[in-house]
Parts: structure tokens; sequence; C-alpha cells
């Protein structure tokens, strides 16, 4: 009886608590549907009076959306796979390699987990200035594709893979090459995974580095280019929230899409409180 | 697939390799693997580091050549009270809004974490505002904030509250930005929690049962206890994390009213690429790493004494 009960006001706050975090969300995609006229109105209204679809086309007219979604695709998927590939090289190193001075080297990796992305921000920009790097692919990816992060998190998981395994291959004829890429990267395809959705989503939304080292339309992103769309063209309300709209919808799939590498990638790496 | 084929007990021991050449092969191959992510380590972070110390000695435009200026960059900070606004109203985000956002996750977990079978759909659509662009959803906050009509506003009327013109009022700009990135940053937190309250052995709280506590001494004493390594965790990730807000304060507010909630990553933007003073940014930059470091720090020292470990 009492259980009954209890599940009962556990499902009923679990609805009234997802429907009210649910409401920015879908204010943005009812907005976006408005007339120009009710969606600038002094007092805004909820639901539209009409709907109206052709806000989309009108949206991608005002501004270079789809240069913008794959200039974001370029730019958070050049990062993510530069970095997984370096990190994951690297924590094999960590994990299973002996040489002087690993530990020294490791500790100062996972010290600058703690440094800001504004203390590298100047220097950064400085260097990507000199190398002619402003505006280009080069210049926004390369910087952004090594980060301590990664390396911990994949030595972590590599850590766990039972040693035997490998030198059974060793044995077997494998140099340390084939062991890594036969052995160790099929066995860690979650926690790459993992590492690929956090990075892929993190620079999806990158607003800063973006913001300083692309100049036109040729390599903006979209964390930047909706920040355009206000400075140009006023508040457009619906258009706006339609190109937000547009914008959103990629990543919240590939997030649904991914979403239990990423829950079990974090009771993986033991964050979870094992 | 060789891995199955070679019993490991039929392997005959073998003589033993000369042990220094085999060490020699095997820092060779180290470096090999490691070198990739070394050389862009050094550069793009280690090298900027030490960088953005000598830049912060510097009295630079990025245009003409430097200036050696020494301290001054960082004594200047000292009269400068838009910096000390910036620390100040960092501070006040990061006092209000970590707390919240932990608050929050906590409390959602637990709810999730009741067994229920449809747990998951709940969960997805929990995580969704974290899965979401903050600088898209930082505009729909501005329309839901509007004075007069905002659905924040409407919400309030309805239980006989006058609202405030929340983004361009000096007392309620920051609430209404904190607001925003509970609800923009809770789902992180709220899946660790989850993993760590899955992790948490079902004994224990049947031990603690059979010892006659009430619902809240096994909350006490077995949840909190076990989640320790997740709270660490979460605790300090969101401190770093909202030591850097940055994109819905440009946004929402613009740093407005005033310097009302000009964030210390806004201010250290605005000086490097809007007044081209690389030096005196790359000195604010250093300033916010300090905090950062000291404020880590003296989370692991607590960590030692607070956090536990099951192995």
């Amino acid at each position: 009886m009492t259980t009954e009960l209890t599940r009962r006001l556990v499902v009923f706050t679990c609805f009234l608590v997802t429907a009210v975090t649910l409401i920015p969300v879908v204010m943005m995609v009812i907005v976006a549907f408005q007339s120009d006229a009710e969606s600038m109105a002094a007092t805004p209204s909820f639901w539209p009076t009409s709907w109206h679809p052709e806000n989309l086309e009108r949206a991608f007219d005002l501004v270079p959306l789809g240069q913008y979604l794959l200039n974001t695709v370029i730019f958070a998927g050049g990062t993510t796979l530069l970095e997984t590939a370096t990190a994951a090289l690297a924590a094999y190193a960590f994990a299973r390699l002996e040489f002087r001075g690993r530990g020294v080297l490791f500790g100062i990796y996972l010290a600058t987990l703690m440094i800001p992305t504004q203390v590298t921000l100047i220097p950064q920009f400085v260097l990507v200035a000199k190398l002619q790097g402003i505006d280009t692919w080069a210049g926004m990816i390369i910087p952004h594709a090594f980060t301590a992060l990664g390396v911990f998190l994949l030595r972590q998981f590599f850590l766990g893979i039972p040693r035997d395994y490998e030198e059974a291959a060793r044995i077997d004829g494998a140099n340390r090459w084939q062991a890594f890429t036969r052995i160790i990267l099929p066995l860690a395809v979650p926690a790459i995974a993992t590492l690929a959705v956090f990075k892929f989503i993190g620079q999806w939304n990158n607003l800063l580095w973006p913001l300083v080292i692309s100049n036109t339309d040729a390599t903006r992103t979209i964390p930047v280019g909706l920040q355009a769309f206000q400075d140009t063209h006023g508040t457009q309300w619906n258009l706006l929230l339609m190109a937000a709209t547009v914008t959103t919808v990629p990543l919240i799939v590939i997030f649904f899409l991914t979403q239990r590498w990423f829950v079990r990638g974090i009771t993986m790496s033991g964050f979870g409180g094992r | 697939m060789a891995v199955q084929t070679v019993p490991r007990t039929t392997t005959p021991p073998g003589p033993p390799p000369p042990r220094r050449r085999r060490r020699d092969g095997q820092a060779r191959a180290a470096w090999l693997f490691l070198l990739p992510s070394f050389i862009g380590f050094a550069v793009f972070t280690a090298g900027p580091v030490l960088a953005a110390g000598v830049i912060s000695l510097l009295d630079w435009n990025l245009f003409s050549p430097p200036t050696f200026a020494g301290l001054d960059n960082f004594w200047r900070l000292g009269d400068d009270p838009t910096f000390w606004s910036a620390l100040v109203n960092t501070g006040y985000f990061t006092l209000a809004s970590v707390p919240l956002t932990i608050a929050v996750s906590l409390a959602l977990a637990l709810l999730l974490n009741r067994g229920l079978r449809r747990i998951a759909v709940f969960r997805s659509l929990l995580l969704l505002p974290y899965a979401t662009i903050t600088v898209a959803v930082a505009f729909v906050w501005i329309w839901l904030y509007i004075p007069t009509g905002g659905l924040v506003n409407a919400v309030l009327g309805l239980v006989g509250i006058d609202g405030p013109a929340w983004l361009i009022s000096d007392t309620w700009a920051m609430p209404a930005l904190i607001l925003m990135s509970v609800w923009k940053g809770f789902g992180f937190g709220m899946v660790v929690f989850l993993a760590g309250l899955q992790a948490i052995p079902q004994q224990l709280y049947e031990a603690a049962r059979v010892d006659g506590a009430s619902p809240w001494q096994s909350f006490r004493s077995v949840t909190i206890p076990m989640l320790s390594p997740s709270f660490f965790f979460v605790i300090v990730t969101s401190i770093i994390g909202s030591f850097q807000v940055f994109d819905q304060a440009l946004i929402m507010t613009n740093g407005g009213p005033g310097t009302g909630t000009t964030t210390l990553v806004m201010y250290i933007y605005r000086t490097g690429f809007e007044n081209y003073e690389q030096g005196y940014a790359a000195a604010q930059s250093l300033v916010l790493f300090a905090f950062i470091a000291v404020i880590t720090g003296i989370q692991f020292l607590l960590q030692r004494r607070l956090v536990h470990y099951d192995n």
C-alpha cells in the first residue's frame, strides 16, 4: 500500500520536474514558429495564433546557417578525431610502457588540468597569428586538440585491461603497435567513445576560441554565428530561435544516440564512486 | 584473435632477454607513442602557460613591438575597479551556482534512483538541457526573462509576485544568470551522482536497517560517505567551470547592468581582444589561475580527510 503510494508519488514528481525542466526547450521551438509580429510583441504570447514553418527557410536566408553547421561539424569533428587519436597513443605509453620520467611527465599532464583555458588563450592566439593561422582550419583545430583530460581518462581505462591479453599477443609475435591496435583499442572502444562524445559536445558548444580565431563566415561556427545573428538583425525572436532550434537539434540527436556510452563512461572512469 | 589460440600455460618460459636492451627498446617505443600528444601538449599548453607569464610582464597591443613593463600589469590590477568587480561577480556566481547545481543534481539523482522501470526516459529528458548549445538557450532565457509577459514573471504573477526586470536589474541580473546556469548544468552532476548511487552495495543499507537506522540516518551514514568521490569530482569540476563562466553572461547581460555581471573571463576577453592590452589580460588570467590553483589545492587537502574511497 505505502510502497505503491510512494511509487506513484515518485513517478508524479519525475513527470513534474521533467516538464518544468523542458519548458525553455519547448518555448524555443514554439517561438521559432511564431509570426514576426507575435514574436516581437511587447508582451510575449506563449502559444502561436498561427504557425509559420517558412521561418525555417527565412532563418537560412538571413544568415548562412548551413555553412555554420558544416563549419561546426568540421571544427568539433576535427578536434575530436585528433584528440582521441593522440590521447589514446599517449595513454598507452603512460599505462603500459616504462620509461625514465614517466611519473613526472604524467604529473605535469595532470597539473595542467587545473589551468583555465583563458591562461592559454592569449599566447595561443599570438602563436596562431604568427603562424598565419587566423581564420584557417588548422589554426582553429590543432591548438584545441590536445588536453591532458583525454590522456588521463584513457589511461585509467587501459590500466584496467588485464596485461595477459597483450602478453599473449606479444608471445604470438605481435609487436607493440599490433598489440595496441588489435588488442587494446578494440577493448577500449567504450572509453574512447566516451571521450569522443565529451569532446564533441564541448567543442560544438565552444564560443570563446572560435570567437577569437574565426573572422569570416568561412570558418565561423554556430555559437559565434548565432551571436552575430543578434547583432546584425536586432532581436527577431522567431528567426533567431528557429536558428537556435535547428542548430541544437543535431547536438541533441548525437547526445541521445551516444548517451549509453556517456553514462557508462562516467561510471567506468571511477568518478561515479567505485 | 590470436589471443585465444595460444593457451598461456603451454608457452615455454624461454631464455630471459638481456635486460638492458629490452628496457631501451621499451623507452623508445614509449616516446614514439607519446610524441604526437607530447608535441601538441608542449606547443599548445605548456608553452602558452610559460608565455602567459612572459606576456604578463609586457606592455603589448599585438601590433606594435612590446615593451617591458615589469610588474606594472599586476600593480594595475590593484586599482582597477572593474577587475575587482569581475572577481566579486565570479565569486558570487560560484558560491551560489555550485551548491545549487549540486543540490539539484543530487536531489534528481536520488529521485531517479528509486528503482523505476522507465527511469531511462526521465534521465534522458532531464539530460536535455545539458545537451543544448549554451549560446542558443541563453537566447531563450532572455525571452523567458522579458519583464512584462515573459514566462518567468507570468508564473510569478500567478502567485501574486510582481517580478523584476531580471536582466537589467542591479539586484536580479546575477541571480537570473545563476538560475539559467543551474538549469543548463545540473545534468552532468545528476549522471555522476546516479552512477555513484548505483555503485553503493545494497548490503550496506540492509546492515543499517538491521541496526535500526532510520532512512535519514542511513542516508547520512551510508549514502553520503559512499558518494563522497562523486561529490569531490562534481565539486572540483563545477568550481573550475563556474570560474570560467562566459557564454551566458555575454549573451544575456553583456556584463551589465554596469559591470554587475561582468565575469573574470569576460573581462579578460575584453582586455585582450577589444582593448588589445595583451599584457594586462595575461596578468588577469594568471590571477584567475592562482585562484583556481589555491581553491583546487584546498579541495585536494580536504579530500584526504573527507573523501572515502572503497579500496
